[in-house]
């Protein structure tokens, strides 16, 4: 069984973000990257279908600053093959960054046809486009998103997908193989894996890279601004030592009777 | 890694009964009597599948892959009893048994989650507690000693001052290095620190197996210690020190190195006129496991407590050598969750019990996970009336007549 | 001339979903920007008479087909991308829910239109369509604009309030045809419901809702002590569900339970949109969190900034003394 998992790089929101000189995106200086969370789940779904099935598991991303050290801990879990795709400008929206994978895919070698195509159904940095969606529709596949149970028939070429609704609701879709899913979480959470291991991936593994010809698509929207969250509509802010602002919060629900 | 790096660029990382004879600490294995005094001491011994003497018997039977595929050994939390009692001199815990759980941990199915983001943090982030390593010097705001951050500020000093995570990231840490940065200024000190770019030292990871983890910090201190110019290096983390000393020098760490206690009480004939303000308390000391077992640094911080007016010493049954640890070390700190899972005892509660039943108004202790440990079990136990923890360094800063909170 | 304002209409457990009258709301102040009409676009199975309540719509497109019966996004995207081409609006105002998610993927990329996702608001300028769109988590906003038509609005509910379904005669109702000729390549073939939790959230009063931001499982307890002390429930955002620390009945947001009870405690929560959807309507909301930036704080009405495991033993405390 053939897998490709796409993933990227999202800013790390642990560390402060800081909006960069032109207002309109942040601050690249103080940002870390790190991997899109969702994008760990379908990487740990594509190795438990692997380990279920056999076959591969190949990541690809676009090149991003610490994209190397998610590369090289992909293969210490477990993965056959990384690719990352070069050239990106620094900024791209993710509609950019979609087009940029989606005519990226087809010049990789031995990549596609593959049987299954696994990414995040989500990032925190999706404004104007959802990877998953965006390229199941330019390489034709089908999709579905925001689903956390995947099985396969592979002989008859179809995946079971359990997809997460409202109110804990699921639904149970079949899909023809091949296929682009777009995963909320993975069947277990995703593995760890040993520093040491990975650092033995860095010495014996290799990180692909390809420069294909492809320009990322203009955007369709135009950042115009962007903000910290306003502060309009903020909370009421109780000051004080622990004990001081847990007395008040008492107090607060003693007037409206929830005590 | 104190075994003449045979794993650092070991890509295969696998231990056979050949190779690990090979190693000095391996080899010495042949040397055990199978007395059991380890496992009859260790706090944990009785949960364990393999406690170390059954461990050791098992290795030299070549019955590594069970060893190795038991996951017992995630109980084990570094306290070093088991190292200080074995008549061999085998170093159990600083060696062997952090090798067999490196294999362990290689093996294991499923690490415990948060233990797992603990790892995986204290990788991306250089501290366990998950925050920005750009908040490592937020406490630098709260105090008013001035103090050199020679990652901004690069001069060369006498005391290179490494603050470890839980006293730059914890409230509670926090209180213990205030009180730290004013004692060295009394006694004229010339420290500076490395500022947000000082990271874990990695020694927990160290103890509970991930000795990959413990290099790559390894590697980055070194590189960073190598931009800077000092005679010493001072810190205020137990288990930090003991990477220093007894790791580090394998990749070259060649500075003299202390724990801050065994440090001031060095400088004691300076500190002692320092102290005027009288306390009237009376205080037991709880021996931390690496100053104390580890190192043998127990009458330093008895010494320094003495010295200041109105402290009265009571010691509890389990003092020095057998001290009860507090089971924060070799990963303990982040697996509550799974030893309450298991049904163990929490080691802090009791020895939290052993320290009210002194009846002392304070436990003083010398080691970071201990202050949150113990006033979690004195919560628990609802003691907090009774008895309160404080850092060593602390009490000597409040019998110094300043106020130490923030 | 600017094209029309769409609002699509959702379908979710056998009727229009609130979210969708608030999404009208909005639509008619901006089809009234734009001095256009406001369409709302109606899509499923002999679903007729859900057109009822969407009277402040000028008129409903209603497409019918047996493959529209559920929301399913392949065949939505199909028949979407076919009316908007042949009718060309300036925009189509779409809810964001799990029900809506794929959708909000698929038709833009379908349509090769600008998508504006995680609107908390939008407006008109210059005859533009232009959006406060979250970022981040929630911990940032953009102001974006569409660069070209139809543009593509994925609207985070309560963006505008509503009153619910339309008073007074059902609008207009135009049917479009629908052609739906290949076989679809992905297939509903049933709904699970949620296994029955030992507590229903939805009719709580208090709530104290944990997040990652209480450390470790361990703590779970302690807002366990705390709802007992106030007579409610634990419940937790999709990251404590996800590790294992509450049960799937216990979550709150948008794969879970959306609830309005009288006391919402957040406890180390950070509030990103999946979570606030879910909670952002109770009477009275305690976000507890030690990130002043945290944005749980723009939709609570108080905020503590403290660690929240020290908080709610405090407050159990603090409870259990004024309770006296």
């Amino acid at each position: 069984m053939k897998i490709v998992v796409l993933l990227k790089m999202v800013p790390d929101v642990v560390e402060e973000l800081e909006l960069g000189p032109d207002g309109r995106s942040l601050d690249l200086e103080l940002l870390r990257l790190i991997i899109n969370e969702r994008d760990e789940h379908a990487l740990e779904q594509a190795l438990l279908l692997k380990e279920r099935h056999g076959g591969t598991v190949t990541v690809v991303a676009l090149d991003a600053p610490e994209i190397d050290d998610v590369l090289f801990t992909a293969l210490a879990r477990g993965v056959d093959r990384v690719v990352k795709i070069e050239g990106a400008p620094e900024t791209l929206t993710t509609h950019g960054a979609a087009s940029l994978l989606a005519g990226g895919l087809p010049d990789i070698p031995d990549l596609l046809p593959a049987d299954l195509l696994l990414t995040g159904c989500q990032a925190m940095d999706d404004l104007d486009a959802q990877t998953g969606p965006f390229l199941a529709q330019r390489l034709g596949l089908p999709y579905v998103g925001v689903i956390s149970g995947v099985e396969v028939d592979l002989e008859a070429q179809r995946a079971f997908v359990s997809k997460e609704y409202p109110g804990g609701m699921h639904g149970d879709f079949e899909v023809t193989l091949p296929a682009l899913l777009g995963i909320q979480a993975a069947a277990t959470a995703p593995r760890y894996v040993p520093v040491a291991k990975v650092r033995a991936a860095m010495q014996s593994g290799e990180v692909e890279a390809i420069s294909p010809s492809a320009q990322p698509e203009p955007p369709l929207v135009e950042v115009l601004k962007m903000m910290k969250l306003e502060a309009a509509g903020h909370a009421e802010m109780l000051e004080g030592s622990v004990e001081e602002v847990a007395g008040r919060v008492a107090e607060l629900l003693g007037e409206r009777g929830l005590l | 890694m104190g075994l003449g790096n045979a794993m650092v660029n070991d890509t295969s990382c696998e231990i056979t009964l050949d190779n690990l004879l090979e190693m000095p600490e391996g080899r010495r294995i042949l040397t055990c009597i199978q007395c059991g005094m380890c496992a009859g001491t260790c706090p944990y011994g009785d949960v364990m599948d393999y406690p170390p003497r059954k461990i050791i018997n098992m290795l030299r039977a070549g019955l590594l892959e069970e060893v190795f595929a038991s996951a017992s050994l995630l109980s084990c939390v570094a306290c070093y009893t088991c190292e200080a009692k074995c008549p061999r001199d085998i170093r159990l815990t600083e060696v062997l048994l952090p090798l067999v759980k490196e294999q362990t941990f290689l093996n294991l199915t499923e690490v415990p989650p948060e233990l797992q983001s603990v790892l995986q943090d204290t990788l991306r982030y250089g501290n366990p507690m998950s925050e920005s390593p750009r908040k490592r010097t937020r406490w630098l705001r709260t105090t008013d000693v001035p103090v050199r951050d020679l990652s901004k500020d690069a001069a060369p000093v006498d005391v290179l001052w490494f603050v470890e995570c839980y006293p730059s990231y914890h409230p509670r840490g926090q209180d213990g290095t205030r009180a730290t940065a004013r004692l060295f200024q009394a006694l004229g000190i010339d420290f500076g620190i490395l500022g947000n770019e000082e990271k874990c030292a990695g020694e927990c990871a160290r103890l509970l197996g991930e000795a990959g983890l413990f290099d790559t910090l390894m590697d980055y201190n070194m590189a960073v210690f190598r931009n800077y110019e000092f005679r010493r290096i001072v810190t205020s983390g137990a288990h930090a020190y003991d990477a220093f000393r007894y790791q580090y020098p394998a990749v070259g760490f060649n500075y003299e190195v202390h724990h801050t206690t065994p440090f001031l009480a060095s400088h004691l004939d300076t500190l002692r006129p320092l102290l005027t303000k009288e306390l009237d308390l009376a205080v037991t000391y709880h021996d931390s496991c690496c100053l104390g077992r580890h190192n043998g640094f127990y009458e330093e911080p008895r010494a320094l407590l003495e010295a200041i007016p109105g402290v009265r010493l009571v010691e509890m049954p389990h003092n020095r050598i057998n001290a009860i640890c507090c089971g924060g070390g070799g990963g303990g700190m982040w697996l509550d969750t799974y030893f309450k899972e298991k049904g163990y005892e929490r080691l802090s509660d009791r020895r939290v019990e052993e320290a009210v039943a002194t009846g002392a108004d304070v436990l003083a202790v010398s080691c970071p996970y201990e202050v949150s440990r113990f006033e979690d079990s004195l919560k628990l136990l609802g003691h907090e009336d009774r008895m309160v923890v404080r850092d060593v360094t602390e009490l000597l800063g409040e019998a110094t007549g300043e106020p130490i909170e923030a | 001339m600017a094209g029309n304002i769409w609002v699509m209409a959702e379908q979710w457990n056998g009727g229009i979903s609130e979210v969708t009258y608030e999404l009208l709301a909005l639509g008619r102040e901006l089809a009234d920007g734009l001095g256009v009409s406001l369409e709302v676009v109606l899509l499923g199975h002999e679903a007729e008479e859900l057109a009822a309540g969407l009277g402040e719509a000028d008129v409903v497109l209603y497409g019918d087909d047996p493959a529209l019966q559920e929301p399913t996004a392949e065949a939505y995207s199909r028949v979407l991308t076919a009316v908007i081409r042949e009718r060309g609006p300036h925009g189509i105002l779409i809810p964001v829910t799990n029900v809506t998610w794929d959708l909000l993927g698929l038709l833009p990329a379908e349509l090769g239109a600008p998508l504006l996702n995680f609107c908390k608001d939008v407006g008109v300028a210059d005859g533009r369509l232009e959006a406060r769109c979250l970022l981040y988590g929630g911990k940032m906003e953009a102001n974006v604009a569409a660069t070209g038509t139809p543009a593509i609005l994925g609207v985070m509910a309560g963006a505008r309030a509503a009153d619910g379904p339309a008073a007074g005669e059902a609008p207009p109702i135009e049917r479009f045809p629908v052609s739906l000729p290949e076989a679809p390549r992905t297939e509903l073939q049933r709904y699970v419901e949620a296994e029955a939790g030992d507590v229903d959230l939805t009719q709580q009063e208090v709530l104290v809702a944990v997040g990652r931001g209480i450390g470790f499982q361990d703590n779970v307890e302690l807002a366990e002590e705390l709802a007992e002390e106030l007579g409610g429930a634990v419940c937790g955002s999709r990251p404590v569900i996800d590790q294992g620390w509450l049960s799937l009945s216990r979550q709150i947001g948008k794969s879970g339970v959306i609830v309005k009870p009288r006391l919402y405690v957040a406890a180390g929560i950070s509030g990103a949109p999946e979570h606030v959807e879910g909670m952002k309507d109770s009477e009275m909301i305690i976000a507890i969190n030690t990130d002043p930036e945290a944005p749980i704080f723009s939709v609570a009405h108080y905020g503590i900034v403290e660690d929240a495991n020290d908080v709610m033993e405090a407050l159990t405390e603090a409870i259990q003394e004024a309770k006296g």
